[in-house]
């Protein structure tokens, strides 16, 4: 294949394009060469699941990879697959399906509240931003995920860091450092990334409950349990008539939770758990995995934001601290759901301005959190500080910034 | 000591000695900074004895601000500082320098928090990994990570080497367990990465420092996540008539969609070995011997078995016991935790190497060793985690006959680079630091080190802190990589080890 590519690769020579869609890593070097030497802005796109996070974008020339895409080589059994970093997220999994296999981050879907349908972007996208789903606090975030690349630095060198084994201290952890880097180190051209197998079966644990404090509760006994949940969410009562299903016979805010395993230990867990938890039998209902599926697939791509119009935060705080958090914003009468068994709140504003963020983000630092800004209304975006980093973190920021991207910004 | 060449040594640095000694006794207690030769000599060394230098001085700092000030006053300064931890470190990261300071964090040796609420742990960064499990395991918590020192090995340093275990196919290696570091960089900034919150934004420089082997700044607080003990643990162990066999029922077991706690191989001259040493109870008669351990519910645990059993049994497993008690399945494990101490009894010294590969290539990567045997003419035992491709074959040698030390040299290094060859990687989990220094041109090019170098630039611009680990000062890649131990003493003669 490495072959071929070199043969057909026709290095960029028409630069006066303003959207460039290579077909090579010859050609998306060459292209960030160009724009090294001329000192021209790129941006990195290719499906543009996450385009409209933060703060509008514009830079001079383009590169979209959504040409450079295809699986590379898939392994089931030594639990990997490495992939142009161009390629659909679709494309991947269905054939991880095949294998019945996964990516065990489920990267959250930015589909429906962007585009009011279903997409999760390139695998790219999904490494460089980093967005884990409900499994994270059981399997760890994407870049937990990521055995190793190659890409293109600033100055259109090919660097590569890891490999394709799980166990790889060589050298500095790049893979790391890429992830959540939003396309402003590296440009990604190749990705490895773990597969694990798919559970054999999963149920989710629904339990009616009012009480947001009650709620965290639950959360936070189930997450501490041997029972080994998957998944943790409080649901208040304005988002339930997303969730109707025909064995949710509970009514109001719901906390639920998932275990995933072999079929006869789900229901050994889920009673378990049940004991731990100290609740009764007409406080539940129990989704079974058909429509557990739907349940955590509507989580995971954010569907009960999916008219959401106007502001959405991301806050991620220690769990500890989320009740506190939330009673303390309560003021801006925002709507939210929790994920992340307690340690992610999304959080949908109404009205918002500089003034209202600056407080939640106050609120959120002093918890030993941060927020970080992913819908904003049209009129903020020029302005908003879309993440929260201290000072000191900046400065190294910059430095680290530079020596990848060769050149001071 | 073998030849390797380390940076250039200061002699303006050294012949000032008095005066640093002087003014590092203004930052901390004048009791804590160690400069007679007898007293800096325990230092010399960390697990890789075969490397040996005293450092300029040892520091022992008490406080945070005292290592802020310390680093910002070497960097002043221009004079070099080596971090260390335990020194159980098996590729000589922690290897002193004759004009550093060794900045040795031992009294940074206490547990901060038990946080059970956010299930962390927060601990100054010499707490021992084994401690950490030992602290919250009266509420049925532990720490995943488990590296075989793990009585001794301090978690700063698990943090600084990115270290792994027999668990981390399953559970990850440290890197993938830690929520939060505070950290000094050599200019004296004290900062902090992560925290208890699960990821942070901006880059991930928690995980560019997990596995940075001391070189991009030095660990004084960790916070690292803490896991609910399984309801129910077991272990299997299964003889097979060959290694093809064993590799194979390892990547059939992976295929059929179980991931194992722990999944180990051993052939049968470190069966033997470990059984005559630990009575283990393994099948002595057998060319490979595997253990595996599956954790979760009855329920889950028994169906694993079950699987266990067949695919065994496809693959011509000659016997299989499965441990009855918890009891058992520790017994199970102090065999192979033994089993280098036990290889003593089958030469003088040994060699252990450290390279990762895919699990599919593991039939293929013994035969090259027991090949490279042949022509070396040097006996090998081999100790692997197969669940994740992780090698450490054990060369036999005497070294007391300097030919015999460098063929054992020559060895390794084409192991190593057979490694990288079928896809995998130097180093699993030791590290590069100096051992494996002159072969990382076998796993990246030129770009990729120097962009790597410019990573360690930006953090350290006159490379002060620990140089000399992980890049080659040349980058001529000449073949080198050993952990030398001496008629089986070992830093830590004691401690289990993979």
């Amino acid at each position: 294949m490495y072959m071929e590519e070199k043969q057909n690769s026709q290095i960029f020579q028409d630069f006066s394009q303003s959207i460039f869609k290579p077909k090579t890593v010859e050609e998306i070097s060459s292209i960030i060469k160009e724009c090294y030497k001329k000192n021209i802005p790129l941006e990195i796109s290719c499906l543009k699941t996450k385009k409209k996070i933060g703060r509008n974008f514009q830079a001079e020339k383009t590169l979209d990879l959504s040409n450079y895409s295809g699986i590379i080589e898939y392994k089931p059994e030594e639990l990997y697959i490495k992939v142009k970093a161009g390629t659909s997220l679709k494309e991947i999994i269905s054939e991880l399906d095949k294998h019945n296999q996964q990516f065990a981050f489920e990267p959250t879907d930015f589909g429906p509240l962007f585009s009011g349908s279903n997409n999760e972007g390139s695998i790219g996208g999904v490494v460089a931003c980093n967005f884990a789903g409900p499994r994270r606090f059981k399997v760890g975030s994407v870049r937990d995920h990521l055995l190793g690349f190659q890409g293109i630095n600033g100055k259109g060198e090919v660097i590569k860091s890891g490999g394709t084994v799980v166990k790889n201290v060589t050298g500095y952890d790049l893979s790391k450092i890429l992830s959540g880097s939003f396309g402003t180190l590296t440009v990604l051209t190749e990705i490895s990334v773990k597969v694990l197998p798919k559970p054999e079966s999963n149920k989710t644990l629904v339990i009616d409950n009012p009480h947001l404090l009650k709620a965290l509760d639950y959360l936070s006994l189930a997450l501490s349990s041997s029972s080994d949940p998957s998944g943790g969410v409080f649901y208040p009562e304005y988002f339930r008539n997303y969730f109707t299903f025909n064995d949710l016979t509970v009514g109001g805010p719901i906390t639920a939770i998932r275990i995933e395993g072999s079929s006869n230990s789900i229901d050994h867990r889920i009673k378990k758990l049940c004991k731990e938890l100290e609740i009764q039998s007409n406080d539940i209902s129990i989704l079974e995995p058909e429509q557990s599926n739907i349940f955590w697939e509507k989580t995971r791509s954010l569907q009960v934001f999916s008219e959401l119009k106007n502001n959405l935060l991301r806050i991620v705080v220690p769990p500890s601290e989320s009740f506190e958090v939330l009673n303390k914003i309560k003021v801006y009468e925002p709507k939210y759901f929790i994920d992340w068994g307690g340690n992610l709140i999304w959080l949908q504003l109404d009205n918002i301005n500089q003034k209202i963020l600056r407080e939640i983000k106050e609120i959120v630092k002093i918890a030993s959190g941060y927020v970080t800004a992913i819908k904003i209304e049209e009129n903020l975006k020029a302005s908003i500080d879309v993440f929260t980093i201290d000072p000191i973190k900046y400065k190294l920021t910059e430095k680290l910034k530079k020596v990848l991207i060769q050149k001071e910004y | 000591m073998t030849s390797l060449q380390m940076p250039k040594v200061e002699k303006s640095i050294i012949s000032n000695k008095d005066k640093i000694v002087l003014d590092i006794g203004k930052i901390t207690k004048k009791e804590n900074i160690l400069f007679h030769e007898d007293e800096v000599k325990p230092y010399e060394t960390d697990a890789l004895a075969a490397y040996r230098q005293a450092p300029l001085l040892v520091v022992l700092p008490e406080t945070v601000s005292e290592v802020s000030s310390i680093l910002k006053y070497c960097n002043e300064n221009k004079i070099k500082v080596v971090p260390r931890g335990a020194g159980t470190g098996l590729s000589g990261g922690a290897l002193p320098l004759e004009d550093c300071v060794l900045l040795a964090m031992g009294k940074f040796n206490k547990i901060l928090e038990l946080d059970y609420k956010n299930r962390c742990v927060v601990a100054q960064p010499c707490v021992t990994n084994l401690a950490i499990t030992n602290a919250v395991k009266d509420k049925n918590f532990y720490y995943a990570p488990d590296p075989s020192s793990q009585i001794a090995c301090s978690i700063g340093g698990n943090v600084a080497e990115n270290s792994g275990g027999v668990h981390s196919l399953k559970y990850g290696a440290t890197t993938n367990n830690l929520l939060g570091i505070e950290v000094v960089l050599m200019d004296g900034t004290v900062i902090r990465f992560g925290g208890k919150t699960m990821d942070s934004e901006g880059y991930d420089f928690l995980g560019l420092m997990t596995g940075s082997e001391g070189l991009l700044g030095v660990i004084t607080e960790v916070t690292v996540k803490i896991l609910k003990t399984p309801e129910v643990a077991k272990a299997a162990l299964v003889g097979f008539s060959s290694i093809d066999d064993a590799g194979n029922c390892v990547s059939q077991i992976i295929a059929q969609g179980c991931i194992p706690a722990g999944m180990e191989i051993m052939d049968k001259a470190l069966t033997k070995a470990t059984n005559d040493f630990s009575k283990a109870g393994y099948p002595t008669d057998a060319e490979a011997m595997m253990i595996v351990e599956f954790d979760g519910t009855e329920h889950e645990v028994e169906n694993y078995i079950k699987i266990i059993k067949k695919i065994a049994e496809k693959n011509n497993s000659s016997s299989l016991k499965i441990s009855k008690s918890n009891e058992e399945r520790l017994k199970f494990w102090a065999g192979r935790k033994a089993a280098f101490p036990a290889c003593g009894v089958l030469a003088p010294d040994y060699m252990c190497m450290d390279g990762s590969i895919p699990r599919g290539k593991l039939a293929e990567v013994l035969k090259e060793i027991t090949r490279l045997s042949k022509k070396y003419d040097l006996p090998v035992a081999n100790a692997f985690h197969a669940g994740d491709g992780n090698l450490h074959p054990l060369i036999m040698f005497n070294a007391n006959d300097p030919v015999s030390l460098r063929k054992t040299e020559e060895f390794g290094a084409e192991i190593l680079k057979y490694c990288v060859k079928v896809g995998g990687a130097l180093t699993g989990e030791h590290g590069v630091g100096i051992e494996k220094r002159e072969l990382m041109c076998e796993a990246f090019n030129n770009t990729d080190i120097q962009q790597q170098l410019t990573i360690k630039i930006a953090l350290d611009p006159n490379s002060l802190l620990n140089p000399g680990k992980v890049y080659p000062i040349l980058r001529k890649c000449a073949e080198e990589g050993r952990v030398h131990v001496h008629g089986g003493k070992t830093k830590f003669p004691d401690i289990p080890r993979f």
